[in-house]
């Protein structure tokens, strides 16, 4: 508990920024939607294990809103999150019971497997899901009421938020109770963790459903903050960048997702614009000085410093 | 005493080595039993057998009347049999207490409980256990950070966290200092008597055999060579032989 007044303030901040900033909106919803991916996977880091194709879930996701609201009619947003997260969790208990049968780069490939051929379905059968151009997701309905834009965004920015913080709380309670403990268990010994009567495969399984399901709320509302699905959402270049963002942030703690999502947008963000041929370049170089010099993270690097700072002389 | 545990006609190869041709051993209720025999002989596969981590060729294994032939291990560790390995099984980041109240979830089901590890009410219980294998100077550090025999002993403490019924141990002196070892065992079998559990433990220490077993099992290329109680097989001229090399 002892870092929780730097997180509240982090979040007092970015709860602020927009209207201060206004511009800032939508580049913090989007980094926030994509921290929730993120933070799925950390939560199989956990277990030592990485998902080279967690993206899948986003398009899974992003997907169902845009069959929803482009061929059911379903705008209203409380009915249209619901059944996306369904969706998530549901194609995450499929891939999962494959998947959790193998470890370490088996579980990655088998992972980033799945993501292609989720990918290739996705832009191949044009007439259904609009090839590589995609869909598009009309701004649904809060409660029975059209929102304009300046308000819907607002009103999206906020409730991202709000599940940010929410959810951080509740993966780090799960992390922490027997079943999380058990997943980092996992890590170091499967076979004594199967020796006092525990199937090693359910634990990571639960776990698997639970990334898939976070991965899927980042893919959900990514769509409902863009307008837009394409089958890139599921690409294995966006799997890799939500492992890289992991890494950048700090796999130890669950603020690691979103602190990373923010310090990748925002680095992004202004490489792009600055130097715009030689972005990726900049974006390797900071994640290279990351695992050079600060491999828990930047969450793992603050919390050296609240300590040293902390300590007495 | 009846048989708590039954094996009988147990095969099992590895090439061209037979560690087990046609073995029968029944374990009783209360009784501790020592196996002892040459390094290959098959010892550690009767436990790896009866664990579920190795399915034999043929024959069968019993508990409490109930056949456990190849059934994973969960389910065997679940009907009440535990084990401690010969080379100690933990969890290398996690501290020895939070190692053994994941022991203690474990029993009661990992499934259950939203609290965080360190308050379930399991809390007293691994306090017991540390205090009664004298590792409550180390309750807090991390494995990985302790010598061999801290460990051997934390193995055998998670195991006995599980209540189980049968206890089986593969060398549970092995890596704790020879002035130590009569404390451990001390330890152990006081422990195992209080909680009335039954155990077999593969041993090469012909003194801790002598001491804390009830019966000796001599295995020696795939089969029961002899059995009986420790001051008859270890007088036996053949085992010392054989088996002890005299």
């Amino acid at each position: 508990m002892r870092g929780i007044f730097p997180l509240a303030l982090l979040v007092l901040i970015i709860a602020l920024l927009p209207l201060l900033e206004p511009w800032t909106e939508v580049v913090l919803t989007l980094a926030l939607a994509k921290g929730f991916a993120v933070l799925g996977i950390i939560v199989l880091l956990q277990a030592g294990q990485v998902s080279f194709g967690h993206a899948m879930f986003m398009a899974a996701s992003a997907y169902c809103v845009a069959f929803l609201a482009n061929r059911s009619g379903v705008l209203e947003i409380s009915l249209l999150l619901p059944a996306a997260l369904l969706c998530s969790a549901l194609m995450g208990l499929l891939v999962g019971l494959f998947v959790v049968r193998y470890r370490y780069i088996f579980f990655g490939m088998l992972n980033l497997a799945f993501s292609m051929v989720l990918y290739s379905v996705l832009e191949k059968f044009f007439y259904i899901t609009g090839g590589s151009d995609g869909m598009r997701v009309p701004r649904p309905l809060l409660l029975g009421q059209e929102l304009e834009r300046a308000d819907y965004e607002r009103w999206l920015f906020y409730l991202t938020l709000t599940l940010a913080v929410l959810l951080s709380w509740l993966v780090w309670r799960y992390l922490r109770s027997p079943l999380g403990q058990a997943l980092a268990a996992l890590k170091t010994n499967e076979t004594r963790l199967e020796y006092l009567g525990v199937s090693a495969r359910r634990v990571l399984l639960i776990a698997y459903i639970i990334s898939a399901l976070l991965a899927g709320l980042g893919g959900t509302l990514l769509a409902l903050a863009q307008g837009l699905v394409t089958p890139e959402y599921g690409y294995w270049v966006r799997s890799g960048e939500l492992v890289f963002i992991a890494i950048l942030g700090g796999a130890g703690h669950v603020a690691g997702a979103f602190i990373g999502a923010l310090v990748y947008e925002v680095v992004r963000l202004y490489a792009a614009a600055y130097a715009a041929d030689i972005w990726q370049l900049i974006l390797g170089s900071f994640l290279l000085l990351i695992i050079l010099f600060a491999p828990q993270g930047l969450v793992g690097m603050a919390q050296h410093w609240l300590r040293r700072r902390g300590s007495p002389p | 005493m009846s048989a708590l545990l039954q094996a009988s006609d147990l095969h099992i190869g590895f090439g061209g080595v037979q560690a087990a041709a046609g073995v029968h051993l029944d374990v009783q209720n209360g009784e501790h039993l020592a196996i002892i025999g040459p390094n290959g002989a098959g010892k550690t596969t009767f436990i790896n057998i009866c664990t579920g981590y190795l399915k034999p060729q043929r024959g069968r294994v019993l508990f409490e009347g109930r056949d456990i032939t190849a059934r994973p291990p969960r389910a065997i560790t679940r009907l009440g049999i535990a084990r401690a390995f010969q080379i100690p099984q933990l969890f290398s980041e996690h501290s020895v207490r939070d190692n053994l109240l994941l022991a203690l979830a474990a029993r009661q089901g990992i499934w259950q409980g939203w609290r965080p590890l360190q308050r379930i009410e399991n809390r007293h219980e691994a306090d017991q256990l540390l205090t009664l294998f004298q590792l409550d100077n180390v309750a807090e550090q991390a494995i990985r950070e302790l010598p061999e025999g801290l460990r051997k002993l934390i193995d055998i403490a998670m195991a006995l966290a599980l209540r189980p019924r049968l206890l089986l141990m593969d060398e549970p002196t092995s890596g704790v200092a020879s002035s130590e070892k009569f404390a451990v065992m001390d330890t152990l079998m006081n422990a195992l008597r209080t909680r009335e559990v039954t155990s077999v433990f593969v041993e090469h220490d012909m003194e801790v055999v002598t001491r804390y077993a009830d019966r000796v099992a001599v295995w020696n290329s795939g089969v029961i060579q002899a059995e009986g109680p420790p001051a008859q097989i270890l007088n036996d001229t053949d085992v010392l032989r054989d088996v002890i090399g005299v």
